[in-house]
């Protein structure tokens, strides 16, 4: 350890801090989740515990919401019917649940980022919200200043428990399994990104020019030597299971790509605390964004008939 | 009826004697004291060897409530630390010298409660191993802790004032370790030596002292009103409704002073009568004490309505909804018993029969501890039940495991605050004696009137004994 080096290490972080940042970016991960197609069928759910060696942490922790669900199917009702609901012993309606698909919103102006003590949670040139497990010593600040709720903390072990021998074996290789004391949260599938960037350099298929892109209200400067990805040349596990094709994954800064049109199409902007739509009847919103947190996820409003 | 802060008449050797005997021969009532503060320490330790060993679950948190008891505590534990800066540092800037009999064990209190707040952020980690990562060490690999995090100024605020009031209670108590050191023998004639750093008492040593003691006060004063600013940033720099307040650090600040003040006098009580310091812990000082809790309690409560009415007529529904689910919701009953502890019951130090009457006076500052505790509770959990995200909506009750490591913690106080009053002087004796001897002098009859309130009082000798 050098001095020199300490030195070097030291202005690499304060030039970093002050620019804000990253100012360059490879891609802005998006996505689009049309509420109207959505059945609330949970499978998103299922395969992202597979995909992503979520914890099954069982009944009794689940319903003391110590749950690992990196996707979570969200059920709200409208007013019950009092009435009908007196006649059933259900606690619930029978009908007329609407479903919100849930995960980390991958925002931009992120609230859990700043006030991790140990930068375990930062701003990736893929407009991603990563998390560093290593990193991590799980003082779930992040979880406490997160408005939608959305990361979740290992509060066990849960290695032994959740995948007994031979379960442990279709645990998926490409990311770790965390254990005690870590918090964690949707990554949109970052070890699939990673392997779709690995081949897309590998096959040369790179941006040589620098570019200023604008995506609504935001302007974005990528980076020259990214790669050039096809629009849905991958999926998320969440997007491939879904039976409806309910959620749309892909790059915002690619205007060719169909998670960009759906959001100019709703007129959904990034960068903005509250959209100006030309057209009412657009369905598109995101959630929270009232509160400057700028999701890259839009919501399309589900339309019932009276 | 006693008037007078401190009796003039009283002789030095007399200071010696009382507070040197109130160092040995510890009786039967201490080893209780002592056995009794190590069961609780014992309660605490095995609840965190369980949580370390199986993780945070079983205190019993979920992901909408990720804070706990853990947090309010820690928040209790600063907020006691800041009285003994108040009566060592602010009261000695201002000359209020019915400070120098109380404010050495104040400032012991400051620099152990600090020590007991400091573990409450490493427990609450869920990797308590890595907890060393907050601090800015040099590392080749050019990793840095996060300084845009309240956590990490926390680290700092309290690293800086816990080393700054440890010295301060240190320096101020140099004087009194040589006392200490000339009547002592064996173990404790070694210790006192290394740690009186050769006093003798020249002329030069105490100016270089009087100004060191300055110098440090001064700088406390600042440091001691920022740390618990820090603190609350916490909360106030994060986005969550009822966190999300501007006034809050004054009013934490405020808050801190107040249970801080309350425990001077729990423990002014328990000295005065376990070490019989009735002539240096007199009523008049604990009356001064009480009327000085008493301007801060109203100052919390005034900054408490100014909170009610900032969100009240704010147009943040959601912190409208929170403070409005304190009133009513689940949590309600600790948070009528928050106001009911932190702005009625102090209205009884308002009353002379009251604040006279030690019994009265002993339970009454508990109880304005047990309801500055639950402010700090009420600070964290309705929030975190209460959130944004309707899903997140619940309400979780500590576990055990956090009973039992905040019932401990008062053990840990407990136990350092025994061996403190065993092995150092819990009443500063050159400082009682310079306020004995300026009483003295000042007890002119025409300024009599200033100093007591009745002139009826035996007048002192106006020759001055030899110390």
């Amino acid at each position: 350890m050098s001095l020199k080096n300490i030195l070097e290490n030291w202005s690499n972080y304060r030039r970093d801090r002050e620019a804000g940042g990253h100012h360059e970016y490879e891609h802005m991960w998006g996505m689009a989740i049309d509420l109207n197609k959505c059945i609330g069928c949970n499978a998103c759910a299922v395969a992202c515990y597979a995909e992503n060696n979520l914890a099954i942490v069982g009944k009794e922790k689940m319903t003391k919401k110590q749950g690992m669900h990196w996707m979570r199917i969200e059920r709200y009702w409208g007013e019950p019917d009092l009435d009908k609901l007196s006649q059933s012993s259900s606690q619930y309606q029978e009908h007329g649940a609407n479903f919100l698909p849930m995960m980390c919103q991958q925002c931009n102006a992120a609230t859990c980022e700043p006030v991790c003590p140990v930068a375990a949670t930062f701003h990736t040139p893929d407009g991603l919200n990563a998390q560093v497990y290593n990193r991590c010593i799980g003082s779930r600040y992040c979880s406490n200043n997160c408005p939608y709720r959305l990361r979740y903390f290992n509060f066990y072990s849960y290695y032994e428990s959740s995948w007994p021998a031979p379960l442990h074996l279709q645990l998926n290789p490409d990311l770790s399994v965390r254990d005690k004391g870590v918090m964690e949260k949707c990554t949109f599938c970052i070890q699939r990104i990673r392997v779709a960037k690995d081949k897309a350099r590998m096959e040369d298929r790179v941006e040589k020019e620098a570019a200023v892109i604008k995506v609504g209200d935001s302007t974005f400067r990528a980076a020259a030597g990214r790669g050039k990805l096809e629009d849905m040349e991958f999926q998320t596990a969440c997007q491939q299971t879904c039976p409806t094709g309910a959620i749309v994954f892909g790059d915002m800064l690619n205007p060719e790509s169909q998670v960009r049109k759906l959001w100019d199409g709703h007129q959904v902007s990034l960068g903005k605390t509250k959209q100006t739509k030309q057209n009412p009847e657009k369905r598109g919103y995101r959630v929270f964004e009232a509160l400057n947190t700028d999701p890259c996820v839009m919501y399309m409003e589900r339309v019932r008939e009276v | 009826m006693q008037t007078k802060d401190i009796n003039e008449q009283i002789k030095w050797a007399q200071i010696n004697k009382d507070v040197l005997r109130s160092m040995e021969n510890p009786r039967m009532a201490y080893w209780v004291a002592v056995g009794t503060c190590l069961a609780m320490l014992m309660c605490a330790v095995v609840a965190e060897i369980y949580q370390y060993q199986v993780g945070m679950g079983p205190a019993n948190l979920n992901w909408p409530q990720m804070w706990g008891l853990y947090i309010a505590t820690f928040i209790f534990w600063i907020g006691m630390s800041h009285s003994g800066t108040l009566l060592s540092a602010i009261l000695h800037i201002v000359h209020a010298d019915w400070r120098k009999p109380i404010y050495r064990f104040a400032e012991a209190m400051t620099t152990f409660s600090l020590m007991t707040a400091g573990l409450f952020p490493m427990i609450h980690l869920g990797r308590l191993w890595n907890m060393y990562w907050v601090l800015p060490y040099v590392s080749d690999r050019g990793i840095w802790p996060n300084f845009r995090s309240p956590l990490v100024w926390d680290a700092f605020a309290i690293f800086t004032y816990l080393t700054s009031s440890a010295m301060f209670l240190f320096i101020g108590m140099i004087p009194d370790l040589a006392i200490c050191r000339d009547n002592a023998k064996g173990w404790r004639k070694k210790l006192y030596t290394a740690l009186s750093l050769g006093w003798s008492g020249t002329d030069r040593q105490w100016r270089h002292f009087r100004k060191t003691y300055l110098l440090m006060a001064c700088f406390l004063i600042p440091l001691a009103v920022s740390v618990h600013s820090i603190v609350s940033s916490d909360f106030a720099m994060s986005i969550m409704p009822g966190w999300h307040v501007t006034s809050f650090p004054p009013y934490f600040v405020a808050g801190a002073l107040y249970s801080g003040c309350a425990a001077i006098i729990t423990l002014f009580i328990l000295l005065r009568y376990f070490f019989r310091f009735e002539e240096y812990m007199t009523i008049p000082i604990l009356e001064k004490t009480c009327k000085l809790t008493f301007v801060i309690a109203m100052a919390w409560s005034y900054l408490n309505l100014i909170e009610f009415a900032a969100t009240w007529y704010g147009h943040d529904t959601a912190a409208k909804e929170v403070l409005w689910d304190k009133f009513t919701g689940p949590y309600s009953p600790y948070f009528w018993a928050m106001l009911f502890f932190g702005s009625v019951l102090p209205f009884t130090l308002a009353f002379e029969k009251l604040r006279r009457h030690l019994p009265t006076m002993f339970v009454v500052s508990l109880l304005l501890n047990v309801g500055m505790w639950l402010e700090r509770w009420m600070i964290v959990s309705p929030t975190l039940s209460l959130s944004y995200h309707p899903i997140a909506w619940n309400v979780l009750w500590p576990s055990m495991v956090q009973w039992a490591i905040v019932f401990g913690s008062f053990g840990w106080f407990g136990l350092l605050f025994l061996v403190f009053v065993k092995v150092f002087p819990s009443v500063s004796m050159y400082e009682v004696k310079e306020m004995v001897y300026h009483r003295r002098r000042a007890h002119v009859e025409d300024q009599a009137k200033y100093f007591h309130r009745r002139l009826s009082d035996r007048q002192p000798a106006t020759d001055t004994p030899s110390p």
